[in-house]
């Protein structure tokens, strides 16, 4: 016998006039292997026409349905209603700019930590479409792919204390962006650049150290690790300026 | 009405899009980009396998080069394809590999020395050059004669698009994300920009430019059971086929990707095989090298997925309560790969089936994956019949492909494509002049409100999700992998009544603001033409090329077929118009693919007179001239010296 499942969603528009923030209850059969993203269109299409929310690539690669569910910030395409209680709670993620019930608006932040962290190779070299390619180790290569793979889905941003109270704070995805960039080779700025970029309480010396980014994180970015990496590689600059 | 006017706007921000938009940044031209979702969510980012490149530095790629890619390419299109645009494609790939290694992309390297690897099931020892030490590797995909593939681990995609966001970004290209373009503006054969609608808040603007160019994407999402992201609904495709003037190409083929896993039709990459993963049927048997003795589980794409469904056919698939499907063995390869090379595909298993790869099958059936065809443009991108409108990446038919492109071949083409139709857009923008005809977008604007309305004051209608599923359903039945006259009529007939139905959609809500609903409402009259254009095109052509099988018709009849579908839908008309142009400059003359098996009836004429009627044939079809003539950048058989 399958389980009724219970849904309460965070319901807000705020296109629409004097509409008001509330919770509404929804019940949906649940079926083998169902997922929230399953189970949101089936209540879409057959309850609540005008529930908004977001998915894209339904893998888990995109990074777009992020959402509290049950409290927690998390992918909903790949969480399994079985993985949960009869009654399951979805709010949008906090700290993004609320578009409608389930759906934020983590483009435009993230769009606008890139311009911040000047999330692009710095070089002075052109490209020459007639030479071979530099050349990089595969280890390197391997590393700056292990930071690559954020997917900015923002659940480390939902998860950070310090953001919620310091939100010009760069948070774990801003910090690691940097750190992708700190390790490869290809990128030629200096370590003053480096220094005044997380030196500040924007950057590595806001976080207060609870690190629910780290347990959040759907891709399993080591997170911790990428903090202490930016610290020392700080300390070291510091250090090095001091002599 | 609020207008908005740029030099060039490039409607989709996956890679295709993107790498054009910085071809005109670099001239200094103003651009805006338009994109559904926010752009690193395009689906450009689920790619995982790789890119093909003849870049040769892998042991097993030696001696490759862009004529043996083209080679590759080109029967790989069972000879549908352009082959002139499938050389610039290939003799490009390279270059833009590099550039995008210029850029940031961590291309995995090759490391010298010895390394284990699986060739057709069998472990092998291979000596990876120590001089090439640090150049971009390559790994193996189906179709192909070299190791041509590069990659970054699973997510190659994924690492290209964030490369080339962050280029955007640095170039301060405007972006405006949650916008819908749903009918381009345009007069006399000229396309001046488009009617879009703001998904934040249902605001519906007008976008006037010089130069507008479609990089949607595909329209997988038609199908229902498709590895293609939900945004992928043919949006684009449908601008272009709306003006009633510009031709969508062999919308008959359609590639359907031998494993998507089951259920969810999510895909695991051919990179899977690629690196030695195995086909098994029911008994746990191993049954592609029957099949295909030589290229085994790595002939491409189209015949993999025939014979899995022959094979099945036969009994010997696996039954489960998600319908059949066959085994992907990957448990040999190891932990170490398998959450390393292939980690994206170990987390898609475990998350959504709860399959674990390193010591289980994963069960895998053929599902819909890529379109070969879309919007008809001639090699410098430019649509048919209509200035000003481009298109290119999967939502064109520029056609490198023809009737089936080989894995690697189309993440690819979305960054060599993007940069060198990126310079014809970028080149045709700076010496046009903006017509900001603002009565022409008001009126063009008018159209799309009074449908909106129509819709939402509809108390009688139509229900959108359920025509969304008799069109998936329909295609699903009568228009797969193997089809029949038969089953064909069927979708034909249900579908031009479909097509009818959409003009009543009602829209139960009238919420203002994204309206999820009216979304879909507004995209479901294209969705039906154009699921129409794939049945129809599939049951007129009485042939079998690459991913278009017939049953009733098994050969490959070069004598009446070797051509490219057009369909048009003339304004106001109850039924589309098809007609038929040349693939192109022909240069390899049509012969065996060497896998695949499958007969052939030769051409009647020989290859110079083909030839000689390409450009008349295309210019009657509406194409205009490129910048350079046909043929020039296909050099006279250099074929001939690939041994």
């Amino acid at each position: 016998m399958g389980r009724t499942l219970t849904f309460k969603i965070f319901r807000y528009n705020p296109t629409k006039e004097n509409d008001q923030p509330r919770i509404d209850t929804y019940e949906i059969e649940e079926t083998k292997r169902l997922n929230v993203f399953t189970a949101l269109n089936i209540l879409r299409e057959t309850q609540a026409p005008d529930l908004m929310f977001d998915f894209v690539c339904r893998a888990g690669i995109c990074g777009s349905c992020s959402m509290m569910i049950n409290g927690r910030p998390t992918l909903a395409c790949r969480t399994l209603t079985s993985d949960l209680p009869d009654t399951i709670e979805l709010y949008p993620l906090p700290f993004f700019k609320l578009l409608g019930d389930l759906s934020v608006d983590t483009g435009v932040w993230f769009h606008e930590m890139a311009e911040k962290v000047e999330s692009w190779i710095h070089t002075q070299k052109e490209f020459d479409p007639t030479a071979e390619e530099e050349r990089m180790d595969n280890a390197t290569a391997n590393k700056i792919y292990e930071a690559e793979r954020c997917i900015e889905c923002g659940c480390c941003l939902a998860g950070c204390a310090t953001i919620q109270i310091y939100p010009d704070f760069l948070g774990a995805t801003g910090l690691n962006r940097i750190g992708r960039f700190l390790i490869d080779p290809r990128d030629e700025r200096g370590d003053q650049e480096w220094f005044e970029l997380v030196s500040t309480d924007e950057g590595v010396f806001g976080c207060i150290g609870m690190m629910a980014c780290d347990d959040v994180c759907p891709k399993d970015l080591p997170l911790l690790e990428v903090f202490s990496f930016i610290r020392r590689k700080l300390s070291g600059i510091a250090l090095a300026k001091d002599k | 009405m609020k207008v908005i006017t740029t030099d060039v706007l490039v409607i989709g921000a996956g890679l295709a899009g993107e790498r054009a938009a910085i071809a005109s940044a670099e001239k200094d031209l103003d651009v805006i980009i338009l994109s559904l979702v926010p752009p690193r969510r395009s689906h450009s980012a689920a790619a995982q396998g790789g890119m093909q490149a003849s870049l040769g530095n892998s042991v097993k790629g030696k001696g490759d080069n862009p004529t043996i890619h083209w080679l590759d390419t080109v029967k790989g299109s069972d000879w549908g394809a352009d082959q002139e645009v499938a050389r610039i494609f290939a003799d490009n790939a390279p270059i833009s590999m590099r550039e995008m290694a210029h850029f940031g992309v961590p291309w995995n390297r090759v490391e010298g020395g010895p390394r284990d690897v699986y060739i057709k099931g069998k472990k092998t020892t291979i000596v990876e050059d120590e001089a090439k030490e640090g150049l971009i590797t390559a790994r193996d995909f189906g179709g192909t004669a070299k190791w041509r593939t590069c990659y970054t681990a699973d997510g190659t995609g994924h690492t290209v698009l964030y490369t080339m966001d962050n280029l955007v970004v640095q170039h301060g290209i405007t972006v405006h994300d949650r916008m819908e373009a749903i009918r381009l503006i345009h007069k006399d054969g000229k396309c001046v920009g488009a009617v879009v609608r703001s998904l934040r808040d249902g605001e519906i603007l007008a976008y006037m430019s010089k130069a507008t160019v479609i990089a949607t994407g595909g329209y997988g999402r038609i199908y229902g059971e498709s590895t293609n992201a939900v945004i992928n609904e043919g949006t684009g495709s449908w601008l272009a086929l709306q003006t009633g003037v510009v031709p969508l190409a062999n919308m008959e083929a359609v590639q359907f990707h031998p494993t998507g896993i089951v259920p969810t039709d999510i895909l695991v990459t051919e990179g899977c095989r690629g690196d030695g993963g195995l086909l098994l049927d029911v008994d746990e048997y191993r049954f592609m090298p029957d099949y295909e003795p030589d290229k085994q589980e790595l002939a491409s794409r189209d015949v993999v997925s025939r014979r899995m469904k022959e094979h099945m056919l036969k009994g010997k698939g696996v039954q489960s309560p998600y319908g059949e499907h066959l085994w992907l063995d990957l448990r040999h390869l190891g932990e170490e790969h398998l959450t390393t090379k292939l980690r994206e595909v170990y987390d898609i298993c475990m998350y959504f089936i709860g399959v674990n790869p390193i010591k289980e099958l994963i069960p895998v059936r053929p599902t819909q994956h890529y379109s070969m065809g879309g919007i008809r443009v001639n090699k410098d991108g430019h649509a048919y019949n209509m200035e000003g409108l481009f298109a290119l990446g999967e939502v064109a038919c520029w056609d490198m492909h023809g009737f089936n492109r080989l894995g690697g071949n189309s993440l690819a083409e979305t960054v060599v494509a993007g940069m060198v139709v990126g310079e014809k857009i970028a080149d045709y923008a700076s010496k046009t002049k903006l017509l900001a005809d603002v009565s022409l977008a008001e009126n063009t604007v008018q159209i799309e409100k009074d449908k909106i309305a129509n819709m939402l004051n509809n108390t009688n209608g139509e229900n959108v999700y359920k025509l969304r599923d008799e069109i998936s359903d329909l295609l699903i039945k009568n228009v797969h992998i193997f089809r029949t006259g038969e089953g064909l009529e069927k979708a034909v007939d249900g579908l031009r009544g479909i097509v009818k139905r959409t003009e009543n959609v009602q829209v139960k809500t009238d919420a203002p603001g994204m309206n999820p609903e009216l979304s879909q409402a507004i995209r479901i009259e294209g969705m039906a033409k154009q699921a129409l254009l794939i049945a129809e095109g599939a049951l007129r052509r009485t042939e079998s090329r690459g991913a278009h099988t017939r049953e009733d018709y098994p050969a490959r009849d070069d004598a009446n077929w070797l051509n490219r579908t057009l369909a048009r839908w003339p304004e106001s008309q109850e039924n589309p118009v098809f007609t038929y142009e040349p693939v192109g400059v022909l240069d390899l003359p049509p012969g065996n693919r060497g896998y695949g098996g499958g007969q052939q009836i030769d051409m009647k004429e020989s290859v110079e007179e083909y030839n000689t009627n390409v450009d008349s044939g295309q210019r009657a079809e509406g194409r205009i001239d490129p910048s350079e003539e046909t043929g020039k950048r296909l050099p006279k058989e250099a074929w001939k010296e690939v041994k």
